[in-house]
């Protein structure tokens, strides 16, 4: 795979016309949206990655009436804070997005769903999206949109879970099938998007996707906001065009001595010095939501997996076995390691339990947790025992 | 109908069919911890994963429904491999202390155990790092946090049966844990101790409070004189804790297991139970008169019975404004035993301090309402012990007793006579049927029109049931009710009594009298009787019971002949100054969390 | 200790009494008071119609839905990595000598409340922390002091 280096693209901040974008998609066909959806490739900027126009099509094609489309502006994963930023500096866009997906499937009803760590930000939204609906009445089109308030759990950023907590429940993952496609919020069908996807997908609908796939390679198109933190000399948020190798990524953001990358947050994998140039950042290599975390020699790769084994066993919802109990035996298990009171070959039982947590568990929380246990155990194994 | 192949065996099944339920009509079993017949699916044990080929993950059987074309394997390598895991985790944050426990050999976990995790345990015991208490406030049952293996099939029990959620999951990750509001102790939120949860924990994490000990020690007192009383459900479940199928009427031996255990008198709660229609029925006929004869506004109608100690507490905690409306007779074991420490030790000649009495009981909250302060009307606490069906096969085992070998006895007397009006008291429905088949005949002077006395719309596992009753040819006392039609509900399960209350209270329905009980197939489904537990299960005790009734020479509560007697010679007459006293009692409002 | 009153039946009024308005309810009494009492729970399960025990489950499962009682400012600082890689253990013994209390509790004048919690999304300037919905960044011991002396008045 030939990768596309590093390029930066300004996407998702530059200042567009909502308006004359709206009026576009709402002279479209529902089709054609979603056709033009289809054709640029988008994949869902949360970080699962399935592609947004299937998601489309799929509600779409739902004969009830009563449909939602939701944007989920639940961002937990640690090292992620570009929808903080989207919503803080284009709020309008990832409005008009959502009013775009809603013709495109047919919701006349939106739903943000924000974290309550994000509270702050409500007056300024609110604000926005007076503008928003006042607007959208000139247009002369019937849809709107609501905030639902997280209050401090990472797993209701899991579409389901997200779902039972505007519903006023505990923030559980559902089982599944039936998808949200079918029955989604208040059991109706309701497509439920990341922040980032709702404005690639509006600007897509401005510039076309014709222009949109020049950008990224065949499996990762266009391009992405990064959330870029940890041991580098510019934090901050950026966007690239997908396809960069971690070495690419590293000479722009590391700080000269970058031993390992964690793509993805605590969910995602660990890609250590020696992989650096044959890792793509994407879906044909390390996927990520747009958490870029570098850490240097200095840092302790147990440390770093002691803090997300904690984060886990923490945040699991607790309702399924491997995900409860795995996350704790995970946690207790390096630390028995470290400690020397177990053996250094139990690590070699824990990375099994992680391999089972990743195929049983009920949901993507519990199933990825093996992500980073295993790529850091594997790549770092030294520094886990001693 | 879907074609799908299950460890290569190709089946059909209809749409929306599960992989378990599909795969059981393979007879293959997959194992399943969370999943129970009577509730909504959780998936969330993972027990029951299997391999579906192309997919990235194995999938929850229970929860997953077939799709044409599927392909799914149980018993792969990998399914084993995870599953072997999941016991593992249960395993490490379980308190196997399994020789001790009061479930061993009856737990579902120990089970799953025994099948996947021999030799050394792989992971680290999270048990004893944890401040587990046990909480002993509830006078019938233990919770022990401990042993939770957050199934939450109690919870589901709580909420989708009973529509009290006494119980609920409180936290997130690993400080998820199964709580009453706030934490506070059992004994002092919304919990009817109906026991349903403790039917349907698959492991020690909810168990009766057991009273075992107590009552084999009064049995061992020469000084005292034990009395026990069977309540009408016990005979048609106990013999499933004792090797027999379910549904097999098992009267006889037990009364002759009692007698080998040591009791003194072994005597039926079936007679209370008729005395209960006699009292209860007159209460009603009484109501009645005073509502439409007297035009008496503050007689509350409906009337509804007040047996079932579950639906008692139910509506002092959720509908207080409505107890007006409940029966004030007493339950039949509470009946029972406050005539045991006067009547009978009267008769007996027996000082009533030395009397012990001890109730056989398919219900838990029948150990909550033996201990109620308004309990004591002998001068004693009426009764001193309730033991659940559970408990007696318990007892009978530990005493080494054959009991599929047993010759039949009978009950003793006095209080030991029984009628098919008493022994339907077991089901749902029950009650009704035998208030309807005196109260009528007390009002005619004729046998309800019913062939062979059965009243088969009151009967059933419908969660509401109504009947309407005509009622023509009235007794020169009765005429006010010529012509009437008696308009009366039944309801079982606490969500259907629920839906039904909120009806009668909010004007959306309207009856004379309405019987409840508080759990699901009325007292033969009650939360001391054998587990397993489901609907199959409870339709066939169900059956047993009625099929005691027809088997009956007496089959209307008023022709009990100790009941005839116990009027003669003691109470005088039925709501009369004495039946106040020893047989009726009032009810308390009580806080909403 | 807040008194409920007549607070919980005006918050039904405003949000509604269907199952999905318990998160805004509950949300709105946090905003208010920074945790939920055990009367304030009862009194919403009342108006919602649920029971006092599903309402506590369900506070119980979000962080910020405290049951437990919390001072009018509750400080939450960011656990997760990046925070605990740039100094969050400075800025919480910074914070303990400043307010005389440990992590998870709260000054004898109920003023404050400190708290960890997880990743808040503030990795490229951190260490940072919420003060209630307030967040700061880029602490460092001198700064977090006067951060919180703002709010000491």
């Amino acid at each position: 795979m030939k990768n596309k280096g590093l390029t930066k693209v300004d996407l998702i901040f530059e200042s567009t016309d909502v308006r004359k974008v709206m009026k576009k998609a709402f002279e479209m066909t529902s089709n054609e949206i979603i056709e033009q959806i289809l054709e640029s490739g988008l994949k869902g900027r949360g970080g699962a990655g399935f592609p947004t126009g299937l998601k489309w099509k799929y509600t779409a094609a739902e004969k009830e009436p009563e449909k939602y489309i939701v944007c989920n502006a639940d961002e937990g994963e640690p090292g992620t804070f570009k929808d903080r930023e989207i919503l803080d500096k284009a709020a309008a866009k990832v409005y008009a997005g959502m009013a775009i997906a809603g013709k495109a499937m047919g919701a006349r009803k939106g739903f943000i769903y924000l974290r309550g760590e994000y509270r702050f930000l409500l007056p300024q939204l609110y604000v926005e999206l007076h503008k928003f609906h006042k607007l959208i009445n000139e247009i002369g089109y019937d849809f709107s949109i609501e905030y639902r308030m997280g209050s401090g759990a990472y797993i209701c950023g899991e579409e389901s879970a997200l779902f039972e907590s505007i519903e006023g429940f505990r923030g559980e993952p559902r089982n599944k099938p039936p998808y949200p496609t079918v029955s989604g919020l208040f059991s109706k069908p309701t497509s439920i998007n990341n922040v980032e996807t709702l404005v690639t997908a509006m600007m897509i609908i401005e510039k076309g996707a014709g222009e949109y796939v020049k950008l990224g390679t065949k499996d990762s198109r266009g391009s992405k906001v990064f959330s870029i933190s940890g041991d580098t000399p510019i934090p901050g948020i950026f966007e690239l065009e997908l396809g960069m190798t971690v070495q690419e990524f590293v000479n722009e953001f590391g700080d000269g001595d970058t031993k390992a990358v964690q793509v993805g947050g605590a969910s995602g994998f660990c890609v250590p010095r020696k992989k650096f140039s044959e890792t793509i950042i994407g879906f044909e290599g390390v996927p990520t939501g747009g958490s870029m975390k570098l850490f240097n020699s200095s840092r302790s790769m147990y440390n770093v997996l002691h803090n997300y084994l904690e984060f886990f066993t923490e945040e699991s919802c607790g309702q399924c076995t491997p995900c409860r109990v795995g996350c704790q035996q995970l946690y207790k298990g390096i630390e028995m390691v470290k400690k020397g009171e177990s053996k250094s070959t139990y690590l070699n039982e824990l990375v099994k339990l992680a391999d089972t947590m990743k195929v049983a568990s009920k949901c993507g929380l519990g199933q990825s947790v093996g992500n980073a246990f295993r790529s850091i155990v594997e790549n770092f194994r030294e520094e886990i025992i001693y | 109908m879907v074609t799908l192949k299950i460890n290569e065996h190709e089946i059909k099944v209809a749409e929306g069919t599960t992989i378990l339920d599909a795969a059981k009509k393979l007879s293959i079993n997959i194992p399943t911890l969370c999943n129970h017949q009577d509730l909504c699916v959780a998936g969330n044990c993972r027990v029951c994963v299997v391999e579906q080929k192309g997919a990235r993950t194995l999938v929850a059987a229970c929860a997953m429904p077939v799709a044409e074309g599927m392909e799914i394997n149980t018993n792969s390598l990998k399914v084993r491999n995870a599953r072997k895991h999941i016991v593992e985790l249960l395993l490490s944050e379980h308190r196997a202390d399994c020789t001790k426990c009061y479930k061993n050999q009856n737990c579902e976990l120990q089970t799953l155990a025994n099948e996947f995790s021999f030799g050394e345990h792989i992971f680290l015991d999270l048990v004893a790092g944890r401040p587990y208490e046990i909480d002993r406030s509830s006078p019938s049952f233990f919770k022990d946090d401990s042993k939770c293996i957050r199934c939450q099939r109690c919870v589901r029990t709580c909420s989708e049966l009973q529509h009290v959620s006494a119980i609920a999951v409180a936290n997130k990750g690993s400080h998820q844990k199964i709580s009453s509001f706030h934490d506070r102790p059992m004994s002092h939120v919304v919990c009817t101790n109906c026991g349903q949860c403790v039917n349907r924990c698959p492991t020690g994490a909810l168990v009766e409070k057991t009273y075992i000990d107590q009552v084999w020690d009064a049995i061992y007192d020469p000084e005292k004189h034990v009395v026990v009383q069977t309540a009408p459900a016990v005979r048609v479940a106990l013999g499933e804790d004792l090797g027999f199928d379910p549904g097999v009427r098992v009267t006889g031996k037990m009364v002759a297991a009692l007698r080998q255990l040591g009791f003194d008198s072994v005597l039926d709660t079936d007679f209370t139970a008729d005395l209960t229609i006699v009292e209860e029925g007159t209460e009603l006929l009484t109501r009645l008169k005073k509502v439409l004869v007297e035009g008496d506004q503050k007689v509350a109608l409906p009337m509804f019975t007040s047996c079932s100690p579950g639906w008692i507490k139910f509506i002092e905690h959720k509908f207080p404004h409505m107890l007006p409306n409940l029966s004030t007779c007493k339950s039949p074991q509470q009946m029972f035993g406050a005539l045991a420490k006067t009547f009978y030790a009267e008769k007996r000649g027996i000082d009533p301090s030395k009397v012990v009495s001890v109730s056989i009981m398919p219900c838990t909250a029948k150990k909550f309402e033996a201990d109620r302060p308004e309990m004591r009307s002998s001068g004693y606490k009426d009764i001193d012990y309730v033991l659940t069906t559970r408990e007696l096969a318990v007892m009978i085992k530990q005493a080494g007793i054959n009991f599929l070998s047993l010759e039949d006895e009978k009950y003793d007397s006095i209080m030991g006579a029984s009628t098919g009006a008493a022994v339907i008291f077991g089901a749902t429905g029950g009650v009704m049927e035998a208030a309807l088949r005196t109260a009528y005949e007390i009002i005619t002077g004729r046998p309800v029109p019913f062939t062979n006395l059965d009243i088969v719309p009151v009967r059933g596992m419908e969660g509401v049931k109504e009947a309407t009753i005509k009622i023509e040819g009235t007794k020169a006392d009765w005429k006010f009710l010529e012509g009437a039609e008696l308009k009366v509900a039944i309801a079982h399960g606490l969500v259907n009594a629920n839906k039904l209350v909120k009806a009668v209270s909010t004007g959306k329905a309207s009856y004379h009298f309405i019987e409840i009980m508080a759990c699901p197939g009325g007292c033969l489904g009650g939360g001391g009787q054998p587990i397993p537990t489901n609907i199959e299960i409870r339709k066939k005790r169900m059956e047993a019971i009625y099929s005691e009734d027809t088997h009956m020479a007496i089959r209307k509560s008023h022709e009990n002949p100790e009941v005839v007697a116990i009027y003669k010679e003691f109470l005088e007459e039925p709501n009369g100054h004495k039946s106040h006293k020893l047989l009726h009692t009032h009810y308390v409002k009580r806080e909403s969390y | 200790m807040y008194h409920t009153g007549n607070m919980v039946k005006e918050l039904a009024e405003k949000h509604g009494r269907k199952r999905e308005s318990l998160m805004p309810i509950l949300q709105e009494i946090i905003t208010k008071h920074n945790y939920l009492t055990d009367d304030a729970m009862v009194a919403v399960a009342t108006e919602l119609d649920i029971s006092a025990a599903e309402v506590y489950g369900t506070a119980s499962f979000y962080t910020f839905l405290d049951t437990k009682e919390r001072g009018r400012n509750v400080i939450r600082v960011c656990k997760t990595i990046t925070c605990s890689m740039k100094g969050k253990n400075d800025i919480i013994s910074t914070l303990e000598d400043i307010l005389k209390i440990k992590v998870g509790e709260t000054t004898p004048d109920k003023m404050f409340t400190l708290l960890e919690t997880n990743c808040i999304g503030w990795c490229h300037k951190a260490p940072a922390m919420l003060i209630n919905d307030m967040p700061y960044t880029d602490l460092t011991p001198e700064t977090v002091i006067d951060v919180v002396k703002g709010y000491m008045r």
